[in-house]
């Protein structure tokens, strides 16, 4: 049975849908009302929090924890600098992706690692021979992502106007003011929707609290909950593939075919190869040099196409509101390409867009495919064009979010 | 010497800025002219007062087009659709309505006046979605001509023959009805209550100066289907930023394309030489040559404004003369100090993150009507009221609120003349307040702006003539083929290479973009790029 997380009695009372999933091990909203919409647009135009503690969340700390990352991961770690977060995967011996996630540098002695998939025993094992601490603290550190245009505003209340200057991919150290109380936790300007955003860490004990304290600021900000159903719209439009659904670990993967490498998910600009060895290296070196069969690409499907096959049988075009994952087969003329993993109508954008994955041969941009589409029980295609990600990429997502200026007394 | 342009558009409005866009998407020169400081025409927003900024006259996106949106970018270009959550009808005895996107709730909203009434609703609304599937089609391309002999309109002709006489008979018996019948008799065939209908009806008499009774008003009940169609897609929405987000990103999108864009350059007319548009003469006195010359006015001001009958057919100019514009509605446009209370529903809610009502049942509608027979506002008229604030956050500062009313009947031909309507806009801007306060009671305390605007204001400010919000009314006898003139409703007029891309041609009226892009399309060839 799932558990539920520190943030679960609140969640729980304002989850009148009962819609839930679980989430490595955890109770986790998929929607907190009966459509996922109206957290969708508070993403976007507002400001939503979301419950992330389901995570897997590793300490790695003592002399050599830089090194045992730099190990593991396909970028190094030695000169990150304390205070910047990097999105990262790792890889087994051959070069096949193992999970993706997050590294924060805390300290000179001090990371935090994030992960869809436990890693624990992966970082361990890897540990040998070095003077490095591997702790598991995905349940006791609580995590909530405050993501959307209004979320610096917001964030600004319970730790001050310095947030504003807190740095794409950057983490500080902070005092929550929580309930009359000061709270130190982390914040990490990080998050899985494309958009202005941090990520709050704290400890589970002042999970509460640090929620309350939340709903509270954001009140007139417009601040709603979100689930996963609009998280999992957000991310496609944002062009973040998904573990498990647009590619298989090579933990998980039973044949060899369902394996990927860096290259393959578009990960290239994370590899770092000129440095002393890592798990995976010779592989990854030398994958390099062939070049990926495979690639990772965003794909727009013609609505027209779309509306027109509706239309045939009378019609009007449909599509779940969630994000599609079942895969679906693409074509080049008689040939299968390649297949899309995640699809979604993009209610801001007005397309219908897929993540996919193509054939090297036929993966550039602006290339033509046709992508299977089922209707009425029969399977028809509609053109697809590959696109480049994000689809959806805002200034705010990296710009310096502008403060209004402080007002005098609560408004 | 003059400076020289494939195409000069007059009226930076949405429908001649997307014009503007798609002719300089196929590589043409093209120049677009506003009168105003700022673009939109009627889909315009504007800070006027510090920090709330309003949707001045069209407060909502209606039926924009999906494939515009996708051709000219215009997400890209900063526009971001937010839906309406809910239609919300308060009731002055403290009861409601709420109708809203779970259809168990609805139904259990609407079984508190009629259980049979709730059950009827998704059985009306797939019968209505399918009505919509039909005329979606014909809002997305030209206009049918049916005396045209041309290989291509005759195929179209008989296309749309054909969709329309292959429907089941029930279907086609319903389409009829609807195309006749008025808005109220055509619900009466389906629904009971009172309450239901009214705020359903409404929408047959949006823009027109007719009353929710008067026959040919149920054709436009369709209209609210369509955006359903659109889809999971919902073209009825919010525009993040105001209305006039639509207009800059369709500017930004044809200055992208290479578009030349200018405010503050009034037209005077539209330079007439051998029956042949040549371009425009500005009130500066500046000359435009241009190849084509393309209309984003509405028929009137563009034909008798920019024209002159001296250079149009009497045939045409009589066709021009009995086209309905007969402004009926009026605007008051609030800035409020927090959030509005309903009595019947306090505080904050699904309800006020749509549209909302002022429509208690269909006799108050046909005496608000009765009142605007003989040449007077209504004095308690209808108000279809939105609160955008409340999902863009960007309109007004934090817990601070813009509220958006379009009041229906406030005639243009006010009693002794729509010239008496300065003098009588405050006390009709007064009669919009009385009536929020027997549904908000403390409405005028919260207060901190009003702006009042009659038809005549519109027609003055915002030139659209008689200040009828859709360039003319949207009854069948002026859609399609009829749109603005019978013979004339491809874009092209009398004089050549003058086009109009206007609300005033087909489709139509509305935040749709069509008519712009339509044209654009027309004077490309008629090619779909």
């Amino acid at each position: 049975m799932p558990r539920p997380t520190p943030f679960h009695p609140r969640t729980s009372e304002l989850c009148t849908s009962l819609l839930y999933k679980e989430w490595a091990g955890c109770y986790a909203v998929r929607r907190y009302d009966v459509y996922h919409e109206r957290e969708y647009y508070a993403l976007r135009h507002q400001a939503t929090v979301m419950d992330a503690t389901p995570l897997y969340k590793y300490e790695v700390q003592g002399p050599d924890a830089a090194a045992l990352l730099s190990r593991v991961m396909v970028r190094g770690f030695m000169k990150a600098k304390p205070g910047r977060v990097a999105y990262v995967c790792w890889c087994d011996q051959h070069g096949k992706v193992l999970d993706d996630g997050t590294v924060t540098r805390l300290g000179e002695e001090h990371f935090r690692v994030t992960s869809a998939d436990p890693a624990l025993a992966w970082l361990q094992r890897n540990a040998r021979g070095l003077t490095v601490q591997v702790n598991d603290i995905s349940r006791t550190l609580g995590a909530l992502a405050l993501q959307g245009p209004r979320s610096c505003e917001i964030l600004r209340q319970i730790i001050g106007p310095s947030v504003a200057d807190l740095a794409f991919f950057g983490a500080i150290a902070v005092n929550y003011q929580l309930d009359g109380k000061s709270v130190e936790g982390v914040v990490t300007r990080t998050g899985y929707t494309g958009d202005l955003g941090y990520e709050l860490w704290i400890e589970a004990e002042h999970a509460l609290f640090l929620w309350d304290a939340l709903m509270e600021a954001g009140r007139i900000h417009g601040l709603l909950p979100m689930g996963l159903d609009a998280l999992d719209v957000a991310r496609v439009e944002a062009g973040f593939l998904l573990g498990g659904v647009d590619y298989t670990s090579a933990r998980t993967a039973f044949i060899e075919r369902q394996k990927s490498t860096p290259f393959e998910l578009g990960f290239d600009w994370m590899v770092k190869l000129k440095r002393p060895d890592f798990v995976g290296k010779a592989a990854l070196c030398s994958e390099k040099e062939r070049g990926p069969a495979r690639r990772f690409v965003g794909l727009e499907i013609h609505w027209d196409d779309f509306a027109d096959i509706h239309e045939a049988f009378g019609l009007p075009p449909h599509l779940t509101p969630e994000t599609c994952r079942e895969g679906v087969p693409l074509y080049a003329g008689q040939r299968q390409v390649g297949y899309a993993t995640s699809r979604t109508f993009s209610p801001l954008l007005k397309k219908y867009l897929a993540l996919a994955t193509l054939q090297s041969g036929h993966a550039e941009p602006g290339t033509e495919l046709q992508i299977e589409v089922t209707c009425e029980y029969e399977r028809k295609v509609a053109r697809a064009t590959v696109r480049e990600l994000p689809f959806y990429n805002p200034e705010r997502k990296k710009a310096k979010p502008p403060l209004a200026p402080a007002r005098e007394g609560p408004v | 010497m003059a400076r020289s342009f494939d195409a000069v558009i007059v009226g930076g409005g949405h429908n001649g800025l997307a014009c503007a866009a798609y002719l300089a998407r196929a590589g043409k020169k093209v120049l677009a002219l506003e009168r105003r400081h700022v673009l939109g025409g009627a889909a315009v927003s504007e800070e006027l007062f510090p920090g709330f900024t309003y949707s001045v006259c069209s407060y909502v996106v209606s039926l924009l087009r999906p494939w515009i949106i996708r051709d000219l970018e215009l997400s890209r270009f900063g526009l971001e659709m937010i839906p309406l959550e809910a239609s919300f009808l308060p009731l002055p005895d403290g009861g409601s309505l709420l109708r809203g996107a779970d259809p168990d709730e609805t139904r259990l909203e609407i079984s508190r006046f009629s259980r049979r009434d709730a059950e009827t609703m998704p059985e009306f609304g797939r019968a209505m979605s399918k009505m919509g599937l039909f005329a979606k089609p014909i809002i997305d391309s030209q206009a049918p001509d049916p005396k045209s002999f041309r290989p291509g309109d005759l195929m179209q002709l008989l296309r749309l023959g054909r969709h329309f006489t292959n429907a089941p008979p029930d279907e086609l018996e319903l389409r009829l009805k609807l195309m006749t019948m008025s808005a109220v008799d055509f619900l009466d065939e389906w629904f009971e209550s009172d309450v239901l209908k009214a705020p359903m009806a409404v929408s047959g008499i949006i823009g027109t100066f007719l009353g929710v009774r008067s026959p040919g008003t149920a054709y436009v009940l369709l209209h609210h289907y369509m955006g359903e169609i659109d889809g999971a897609f919902r073209s009825w929405g919010f525009a993040r930023g105001g209305t006039g987000s639509v207009s800059n990103a369709i500017a930004a999108s044809a200055r992208h394309f290479g578009a030349e864009i200018r405010t503050q350059a009034s037209v005077e007319k539209i330079l007439i030489r051998g029956g042949e548009a040549r371009g425009v003469v500005l009130e500066s006195g500046e000359e435009i040559r241009a190849k084509a010359v393309v209309s984003g006015c509405d028929p009137r001001r563009t034909f008798f404004g920019f024209v002159g009958r001296e250079n149009l057919p009497d045939e045409f100019c009589a066709g021009l003369d009995s086209y309905r514009f007969r402004g009926s509605s009026g605007k008051v446009n609030l800035a409020l100090d927090r959030l509005p209370s309903f009595t019947c529903r306090p505080g904050n809610g699904t309800h006020l993150r749509g549209d909302i009502a002022i429509a208690p049942g269909i006799d108050y509608l046909e005496h608000a009507y009765d009142q605007a027979k003989y040449g007077d506002y209504s004095e308690r008229p209808y108000l279809n009221i939105v609160i955008p604030s409340v999902v863009d956050p960007t309109l007004a500062p934090p817990g601070k609120h813009v509220m958006s009313c379009f009041v229906q009947y406030a005639p243009y031909d006010i009693k002794e003349g729509p010239e008496r309507w300065p003098e009588r806009r405050e006390a009709f801007g007064d009669a919009v307040v009385d009536t929020l306060a027997e549904y908000i009671p403390d409405i005028r305390e919260i207060i901190l702006h009003r702006q009042v605007l009659s038809p005549w204001d519109i027609e003055k400010e915002y030139g659209l003539t008689e200040g009828n919000i859709f360039h003319g009314e949207l009854s069948l006898e002026q859609l399609a083929f009829l749109r603005p003139v019978a013979g004339w409703s491809r874009y092209k007029t009398p004089v050549k290479n003058l086009w109009l891309a206007s609300s005033g041609a087909h489709p139509g009226g509305g935040i749709m973009a069509a008519p712009g892009a339509l044209c654009a399309r027309a004077m490309l060839g008629g090619r779909r790029s």
